[in-house]
C-alpha cells in the first residue's frame, strides 16, 4: 500500500482543525475541531507504525529505534491519544457547561479573561 | 493501485470531506453528525492500515462517547436548531492558517514518503496490542489511567458548584435552604 495517501489525508484534516479551531466562535464547535485535530495525529501514528515497521525490518536492531523488536507502538499511542482525547472532552464540556450556567452564552471571543472573580461569580 | 490504495482513498475522501463540513457548516447539530462520518472514516482507514483493535476502540470511545457527549453539550447549552449565523468570525485569517498547516504538513509527508509500495502490515489484534502495551509502555499506562482519574474527578468538581462553593451570602433565603440537605 501506498503510505502517503493516508499520510497525506492526516495532514488535511489537521489542516481543518486548525481552521476550525481558529474560525469557529462557539465553544463545543471549537471542541469538535480539537478531536478532528487528535484524530489526524491518531492517524498519522497509526500510519507511521506500517511504514516505518517495515522500513526497519531489515535494519540491525539499535536501541534507540526499536525499544523491542515487536510491532504495534503506534497503535498504542493512538490508543493513549484515544483516551487522553476523551479525558479532555469531559473537563472540557464541564467547563463549557459552567460558563454558560454562568453567562447563558458560549462565545469563546465573549469570554472576558480580565474580568472580577466576583462579577463572574454574580 | 492496489485494493488497499483504493479503500484509503475512498475513506480519506469521506473523512476529509466531512471533516470540511464539520468545521462549515452553520448548523451545529449537523456539525456532530458529520463529525460521526469523519471519525466512521478513520475507523475504516484502521481497519486497512491493519489496526484492528484501534478501529474498534475508536468507534466505541469516538463515536460512541465523545460524539455522545457533544451533542448531549450542544442540547444542554440551547443552541438553534436551525442554522445559525453568528457561529463563525471572519473567514479570511482562519483560511491562510488552517490551509497553510494542512498543505506545508501533506507537502511535508508527500516528500518524505513518496510514492513508495510498502507491505500490507499483519493485522494488529489485541493480543499483539495487549502485548506491547502490558509489555513496553507500562509505566505510560498507568500515568495515563492516574490522569483519567483525575480528569474524572475535576469535572465531577467543576460540574457541581456546591463543592467547593463560597459560603452563600445571608441575603438570599433560596441558597441557605438548600445547604443543610
Amino acid at each position: 500500500m501506498h503510505v502517503t495517501i493516508p499520510y497525506v489525508v492526516g495532514a488535511a484534516l489537521f489542516g481543518l482543525g486548525v481552521y476550525g479551531v481558529v474560525r469557529r466562535r462557539n465553544a463545543i464547535l471549537v471542541l469538535m475541531a480539537v478531536e478532528l485535530m487528535l484524530n489526524a495525529v491518531n492517524l498519522i501514528l497509526v500510519t507511521a507504525d506500517v511504514s516505518l515497521r517495515s522500513a526497519l525490518r531489515g535494519v540491525p536492531g539499535e536501541a534507540w529505534a526499536t525499544p523491542n523488536a515487536q510491532p504495534g507502538s503506534g497503535g498504542v499511542f493512538a490508543l493513549f491519544v484515544i483516551v487522553l482525547a476523551a479525558a479532555e472532552v469531559g473537563v472540557g464540556l464541564a467547563i463549557v457547561l459552567q460558563y454558560y450556567r454562568m453567562r447563558k452564552a458560549v462565545a469563546i471571543d465573549e469570554v472576558r479573561l480580565d474580568a472580577d472573580a466576583e462579577r463572574v461569580d454574580g | 493501485m492496489t485494493v488497499a490504495d483504493v479503500l484509503l482513498l475512498a475513506l480519506g475522501a469521506v473523512a476529509v470531506g466531512s471533516g470540511a463540513l464539520v468545521v462549515t457548516s452553520t448548523h451545529l447539530v449537523r456539525s456532530g453528525l458529520y463529525l460521526v462520518v469523519s471519525l466512521g472514516a478513520i475507523a475504516g482507514l484502521y481497519l486497512v492500515l491493519g489496526a484492528e483493535l484501534v478501529a474498534w476502540v475508536q468507534v466505541l470511545v469516538y463515536v460512541g462517547a465523545v460524539v455522545v457527549l457533544l451533542l448531549f453539550a450542544v442540547m444542554l447549552t440551547r443552541a438553534p436548531i436551525g442554522p445559525s449565523a453568528d457561529l463563525d468570525r471572519p473567514t479570511g485569517p482562519s483560511a491562510l492558517i488552517g490551509g497553510g498547516v494542512g498543505l506545508g504538513l501533506a507537502a511535508l509527508f508527500a516528500d518524505a514518503f513518496r510514492w513508495i509500495e510498502y507491505p500490507s502490515p499483519d493485522p494488529g489484534t489485541a493480543e499483539t496490542v495487549g502485548k506491547e502495551i502490558f509489555g513496553t509502555w507500562v509505566l505510560p499506562f498507568e500515568v495515563l489511567s492516574i490522569l483519567l482519574l483525575a480528569a474524572l474527578v475535576g469535572a465531577i468538581v467543576l460540574s457541581r458548584p456546591d463543592i467547593g462553593a463560597r459560603p452563600a451570602p445571608p441575603a438570599e433565603p433560596a441558597e441557605s435552604e438548600e445547604a443543610p440537605a
